[in-house]
């Protein structure tokens, strides 16, 4: 395979490969490590042992060679200026891409090649970044395990017969098995904090509004957030740093100055106030993932942080709220795919039969139940008591933080009751899956930054992760507590074994 | 049941235990052919789910006010000008029938259920 291909003074596949974001952009800078070669690097890692993971749906490989070697061709100055230099990032199918498929991992979009690129994809693009190509997910986002794409389900990295988390469980894979340095991914009720914790890598979900969602394909549009996943945070805050920002093509887009995330790690921790909810560390919780969290409570103590006891006493009804309210907004969102100016189309008698045979074939299970909900709860009749009581408990769970919030400076609980459960364990029971999101549910309803950090595995070895979440815009926070606990804790970037080649 | 108005439309007392009719037009309006087969897996799991939603009842919201958008904004406003639009090929090349240099769809007038 690949040896041949790395050329570059004094690094060979392994070692630029298990490269962090900082790390490579500043060989690439510097000229130490070609863009080019990098690019190869991966793309062989890819091609060879992505077979029994699953993490991408598409991989780029000629559009990621062409941009790597653009960046070779720039002076070392220019270079300098990239802050992702040369860096292998993945992107979730939900994000649009022009010329590369854009699929949401659903039939109805197979095969679909977006005309214009994410506002985010044109700012890695600007950055310097290699785009290694689109990853695998649970279709339009929906799920919690990557078992509801239509095309094949992710495995854990980290054990084959577990699932990645979801829904953005090919990016959080990739980053894990070091197939990609960085990976973009969305979140609207957790969908890059529980897939960082169950794939043990660094995940920030920023506010609402950080980021321009424009060419993210909607699911929820008043919860969805675009974020990183890297294996350490002050890579994932490189990511951040590039892609936050105003955009005004997303109207939910807000005018602040971007902060220089990175320029918060290392930084003393000394005297900050860690929330701990105290029900989020018992029952219903798996003992391994309690005795790492009172573990990492030690950490903070020991770096000399303020632990303080808070209580989110609505965050009860953090389920019930968003699975009204998230499937309402679906329900109107893809309202668009229609089978008339892009996307599958199966033809019946008349229109509305052509419409209803088309999203019938074209939507999976968990896509229809969604749908479904979201139209009976925004009903006539139904409208006033269940959306907009949902819209009411979505106020208290809010005013739960910034009561928290007077005494703390960032709240920690579990990002999922468990570690990654085995692949078929939930698919039967939707119900189920939804009540293990009880953590990650509340920011979002609430819009505030969160991250999932690793800090620890089960007996079983699989990665278990905390959330932090910080006051609106406060991801210099959210950077700061995760850098500061993974520095002391050493956790954050260890990789699994290689997954096995699928061919030689 | 506390969670459901007394003026909702369908006549049942629960509104988290949907009815094999209920699913039926919800999954019209929807434009969704769904199967018997589905009709009454969705009409099972979609009343374990609203089951569980119910729980919202208990909460007293008389007095709250509702939250669209969790943080504050204002709706921008952008300059009145003439910007460039995607090219219409690029736009057509997406689209699963077309005509004329426009989407061809299924006749509408005389069709439409």
């Amino acid at each position: 395979m690949s040896h041949a291909h790395i050329s570059t003074a004094g690094a060979s596949a392994a070692d630029v490969i298990g490269l962090g974001v900082v790390e490579l952009a500043g060989k690439v800078q510097s000229g130490e490590l070609s863009a080019l070669e990098t690019a190869r690097a991966f793309l062989d890692r890819i091609a060879h042992l992505d077979g029994d993971v699953g993490a991408f749906l598409h991989v780029d490989g000629e559009g990621a060679l062409a941009q790597a070697a653009s960046v070779d061709r720039l002076s070392p100055s220019e270079r300098r200026a990239l802050p992702l230099a040369g860096v292998p990032i993945a992107l979730k199918d939900n994000l649009c891409t022009r010329g590369l498929p854009t699929t949401c991992a659903s039939k109805i979009l197979a095969g679909y090649v977006p005309p214009y690129d994410a506002h985010v994809v044109e700012l890695l693009r600007a950055a310097g970044a290699t785009l290694l190509g689109k990853t695998n997910m649970d279709e339009f986002a929906m799920g919690s395990s990557n078992e509801n794409s239509a095309f094949w389900p992710v495995k854990n990295p980290w054990d084959r017969t577990r699932a990645p988390g979801g829904s953005s469980g090919g990016s959080a894979a990739a980053t894990a098995a070091a197939f990609a340095a960085a990976a973009l991914g969305s979140d609207t009720g957790g969908s890059v904090r529980q897939p960082g914790a169950f794939c043990g890598v660094a995940a920030i979900k920023p506010t609402y509004g950080r980021v321009s969602r424009y060419g993210l394909i909607a699911f929820a549009s008043s919860l969805d957030q675009i974020g990183p996943f890297a294996r350490t945070t002050r890579d994932a805050a490189r990511l951040l740093g590039v892609i936050a920002g105003h955009d005004a093509r997303d109207a939910t887009s807000v005018v602040r100055a971007v902060p220089d995330y990175e320029a918060e790690c290392g930084k003393p921790l000394t005297g900050m106030r860690i929330g701990v909810v105290r029900e989020a560390l018992g029952e219903g919780v798996e003992p391994a993932v309690q005795q790492a969290l009172l573990a990492a409570l030690d950490v903070y103590r020991a770096l000399g942080c303020t632990l303080v006891d808070v209580e989110l006493p609505h965050a009860q009804h953090a389920v019930a709220t968003y699975y009204l309210i998230a499937p309402a907004e679906c329900s109107s969102n893809l309202a668009r795919f229609d089978g008339m100016r892009f996307g599958l189309r199966v033809n019946g008698a008349d229109l509305a039969e052509t419409y209803g045979r088309t999203r019938a074939e074209g939507f999976g299970p968990e896509v229809k139940r969604r749908i479904m909900l979201g139209t009976y709860a925004l009903s006539a009749g139904y409208y006033d008591a269940f959306y907009v009581k949902a819209q009411k408990a979505r106020t208290l769970i809010a005013r739960d933080y910034d009561t928290a919030f007077e005494r703390c400076d960032a709240v920690l609980t579990p990002t999922s009751p468990t570690v990654a459960f085995a692949l078929g364990e939930k698919t039967s029971d939707p119900l189920a899956m939804y009540l293990a999101d009880i953590f990650t549910l509340p920011p979002s309803l609430a819009g505030l930054p969160a991250s999932s950090v690793p800090c620890g595995f089960s007996p079983d070895g699989l990665p278990i992760g905390f959330q932090l979440v910080t006051r609106a815009f406060d991801e210099q926070g959210l950077v700061r507590l995760a850098d500061g606990y993974e520095r002391a804790s050493g956790f954050a970037g260890r990789r699994p074994a290689d997954p096995p080649k699928v061919k030689g | 049941m506390s969670i459901v108005s007394s003026d909702s439309k369908p006549s049942r007392a629960d509104p988290t235990q949907i009815t094999l009719d209920q699913v039926r037009h919800v999954a019209k309006l929807a434009r969704l052919a769904l199967s018997e087969t589905e009709l009454e897996t969705m009409r099972e799991q979609l009343s374990r789910i609203l089951g569980h939603v119910a729980s919202l009842g208990a909460l007293d919201v008389a007095s709250v006010p509702p939250t669209s958008h969790a943080v504050p904004m204002q709706a921008p406003l952008r300059a009145d000008v003439v910007r460039d639009s995607l090219p219409r090929s690029e736009l057509l090349a997406a689209a699963p029938s077309t005509e004329a240099g426009a989407f061809a769809v299924p006749k509408v007038l005389d069709g439409e259920s």
